[in-house]
């Protein structure tokens, strides 16, 4: 097992490298001065000559990669070109928040996703069934803005129940940090509820039709049993490698979200980054995405092999 | 009986007391503000932040006349080229750093020759500044400089902590240390910045607030939303779409004024060969594109009525606007006229425009327009940063761009229409222009300068480097608990005297 972890995040390496160089170049094809875009509305051209001197923009393209790539190996992203400060120190400022968010619209699509998934696939064909499917594709094709927007507009302006944006980190203040959260979490929760629930649905589909699904059956075990422990179990892992997904997805920022709820995660950061031409911090955010996402890919086939023991034998 | 009552009376009080010692305000901004260092930023918003935490040496009123601050009093010498200040005693830095004129020296210099200063160009005619008493300076000017004293009250004129520059260099911004009203507390990016009451403030009675919090919200619906949940207690910049609205609401308070800057049509006149087209080079045709416009009806329809109609680079409510050349009226016929004129039937043109929604709305109208005229107007909607570039790179033919406006006229249109003005990105030069302008910044007359700007003015409005079109307002949303707030043409939120009613 562990050599297989091994061999996988060995693998990792060459694509975050084309991922770096990737994002790198993408960067140097955009239009737009980052220079011009930092030295305020008097672009005084001694100012700019300064800055580009400075933060290396004169050099070739490839000397500025490979300064660039030395440094993040030593774990020196640079510093933003529009506060000054390191990136390291944005990241680390941002990754807690934009985790916390993930890992709360996860609860959220579990909950509502998974329960749907299970009974819409049992009560197939029936007016359940048609309702779950109703309220997934609403909740997929529901832009996750306008449903913010709304959200703030009737529980913060008209109910009062919940602060209308911001952030409260979860260690200094608990219940008003939930509090901030629990809408943009909602709204990213509900769409990926949404995919959860189809996915579910139709790998129970796939097991409920099973030759030992039916011996289940005609041994006489309860429905309950038969559901629970025989289907969604082996029903369960398309849903785990789904799951890990879109948590790492999450976790590259929900950029709508967070700008209507005001929450200062990964999103909100590489937008206000690439529109101000602040590369080192969209290429210091993309990178730390990157790994991110490849570590959730890593987890979800770990878990996959542990949920399935036929994998062991692959390995 | 006595006990319950005297620890009644002990409640009761720390209730009071509890209420009187937390009263917070927390504004609403449209952006985060960048670096806090008064040298190195260049946002507007960050100026909003500046407003309560760094003093400057003078101040404006809102109807742009200058009064003390930092300094006391001033006065010119008789070539104008030296200014002398004398400044506040008993000012200090929140470090308790003493102000005095060792402070104002260091600062300038700091301006001047930090290489990231930002502050250099404002300060470009000041050759030395001396301390001549322990609150006395003199600035030394190279050539006179009527702007000068606009410069000293933004950025250029904000005193920062010499001892604490010195110890953070260019971290300064991430613990700003001035002598303003307020102090800095925290900053958490894009989330908000915290600043508390500094009680040795010189003039620390008529500011009522204990704590001030800026919270940049960039959606204004969500900005909007949060002022009237409550979570704000005011907001700046909100939408002139939710003016209707805000004025309608008796829980809020609507407050606006016509700012200092301008939004308009950039003509690419000679920079590159872009600029080599009939449209660049026929003034005939960029006076038939102006009087195509309808000015009126898009501020009616693109911004509920909040903007004021322009035709120059000050609105026309400012003291500097040259009466003689009023707001044209649209007319399509003699636009027509000049079109012919030029001998010209038709002629395409293309415009870029920042990608939101309000500008591409408003270009859209104006595309409608001058349609009717004759101009095929194609509009390249752009990112701004993209769009800022191919602007100064002369890859543009016209450019739907603004500007924030300054104090003195001077910042408003020296660097873009002379020849070699730092962001003539037009390209437009003219040496009677320049004489003009340059002799406005060279005395501190005001009616002598005024004569001088409607000289510049008769010119530019025939040559139209720059089609101006309407000048936006600042506008404010508050809690009607909030009392005693003013409205100033530079956008900027003065916390002196305004209170909240419990």
């Amino acid at each position: 097992m562990l050599s297989y972890i091994g061999r996988r995040l060995l693998i990792a390496i060459p694509t975050l490298i084309i991922v770096s160089i990737f994002v790198f170049s993408l960067q140097k094809i955009l239009p737009g001065d980052p220079v011009l875009a930092m030295a305020g509305e008097d672009r005084n051209p001694e100012t700019l000559e300064y800055l580009r001197e400075k933060y290396r923009l004169n050099d070739p393209v490839i000397h500025q990669y490979f300064y660039w790539i030395g440094g993040a190996l030593q774990g020196d992203l640079g510093i933003s070109l529009r506060t000054n400060q390191p990136v390291t120190q944005l990241i680390a400022a941002k990754l807690p928040v934009t985790i916390q968010l993930a890992i709360m619209s996860m609860i959220f699509a579990f909950a509502i996703g998974i329960p749907m998934g299970i009974l819409s696939a049992v009560k197939k064909g029936t007016v359940l069934d048609y309702v779950a499917n109703i309220v997934a594709l609403s909740g997929l094709s529901i832009p996750n803005f306008w449903l913010g927007i709304m959200l703030i507009l009737l529980v913060s302006v008209n109910l009062g129940w919940l602060p209308a944006s911001g952030y409260e980190p979860f260690f200094r203040d608990p219940i008003r940090s939930l509090e901030t959260m629990i809408m943009p979490a909602f709204v990213l929760g509900t769409a990926l509820a949404a995919t959860l629930m189809r996915h579910t649905r139709s790998a129970m589909l796939g097991v409920l039709q099973a030759d030992y699904v039916r011996t289940a059956r005609a041994k006489g075990l309860s429905e309950k049993a038969v559901i629970l422990k025989h289907t969604f179990r082996n029903a369960v892992l398309p849903i785990v490698t789904l799951s890990a997904l879109l948590f790492g997805e999450l976790l590259a920022g929900a950029v709508l979200t967070e700008q209507i709820f005001t929450i200062p995660g990964f999103g909100k950061l590489i937008v206000d980054a690439v529109f101000n031409r602040d590369y080192a911090v969209v290429q210091g955010v993309v990178l730390c995405t990157a790994i991110g996402f490849i570590l959730m890919n890593l987890v979800a086939d770990v878990l996959y092999v542990l949920l399935n023991p036929r994998m062991r034998q692959a390995l | 009986m006595t006990l319950k009552r005297l620890m009644a009376t002990l409640l009761a009080s720390a209730a009071l007391t509890g209420s009187a010692m937390a009263v917070d305000l927390r504004i609403g901004l449209q952006e985060d503000p960048d670096v806090l260092d008064p040298d190195q930023s260049r946002t507007f918003v960050g100026r909003i932040v500046y407003t309560s935490l760094c003093d400057k040496l003078v101040d404006i009123t809102p109807d742009l006349e200058y009064v003390p601050q930092l300094a006391t009093e001033w006065s010119w010498s008789e070539d104008g080229r030296q200014l002398t200040m004398q400044l506040r005693e008993g000012a200090t830095f929140h470090d308790g750093t003493p102000f005095n004129a060792e402070a104002v020296v260091a600062n300038i210099d700091r301006s001047q020759n930090l290489p990231e200063s930002r502050r250099q160009s404002e300060l470009a005619s000041v050759t030395g500044v001396e301390a001549t008493g322990e609150y006395e300076v003199v600035f030394t000017l190279e050539a006179p400089d009527a702007t000068l004293l606009a410069q000293l009250s933004d950025r250029a004129g904000m005193m920062i902590s010499p001892t604490a520059a010195e110890e953070a260099g260019l971290d300064f911004g991430n613990n700003p240390v001035c002598s303003g009203p307020y102090q800095f507390v925290e900053r958490v990016q894009q989330d908000r910045i915290v600043l508390e009451k500094f009680a040795d403030y010189w003039n620390a009675d008529n500011y009522h607030f204990d704590r001030v919090t800026y919270l940049p919200i960039p959606d204004t619906t969500v900005r909007l939303a949060n002022l009237q949940a409550g979570d704000l207690d005011m907001l700046e910049r909100l939408a002139p779409s939710d003016a209707p609205a805000v004025q309608q609401d008796e829980s809020l308070i609507y407050e606006d004024i016509v700012g200092l800057g301008y939004q308009g049509i950039t003509v690419n006149i000679d920079n590159g060969p872009n600029g080599d087209n009939p449209f660049g080079n026929e003034a005939k045709l960029r006076q038939a594109f102006s009087l195509a416009i309808d000015r009126n009806a898009i501020n009616e329809v693109v911004f509920q009525g909040t903007a004021s109609p322009g035709n120059q680079h000050v609105p026309p409510s400012s003291p500097w606007y040259v009466q003689d050349f009023p707001v044209p009226e649209r007319d399509v016929e003699a636009a027509r006229a000049l079109l012919e004129e030029a001998g010209v039937d038709r002629m395409a043109v293309e415009a870029q425009v920042p990608n939101n929604p309000v500008q591409q709305q408003m270009m859209q109208m104006v595309q409608a327009m001058v349609a009717e005229a004759g101009f095929d107007l194609s509009l390249k909607a752009t990112e701004f940063a993209s769009m800022l570039s191919a602007q100064t790179a002369g890859d543009y033919q016209l450019s739907q761009v603004g500007w924030s406006g300054r104090t003195d006229p001077d910042g408003n249109i020296h660097q873009f229409v002379t020849c070699e003005g730092g962001i003539n990105d037009s390209k437009y030069c003219n040496e009677e222009v320049d004489r003009l302008l340059n002799a406005a910044r060279e005395t501190n007359e005001m009616e002598e300068r005024k004569a001088l700007y409607a000289e510049a003015q008769a010119i530019l409005n025939e040559d139209l480097p720059i089609i101006y079109l309407y000048h936006p307002s600042w506008i404010w949303a508050l809690d009607n608990t909030i009392e005693g707030f003013v409205a100033y043409p530079d956008g900027m939120i003065r916390l002196e005297n305004v209170t909240m009613a419990e």
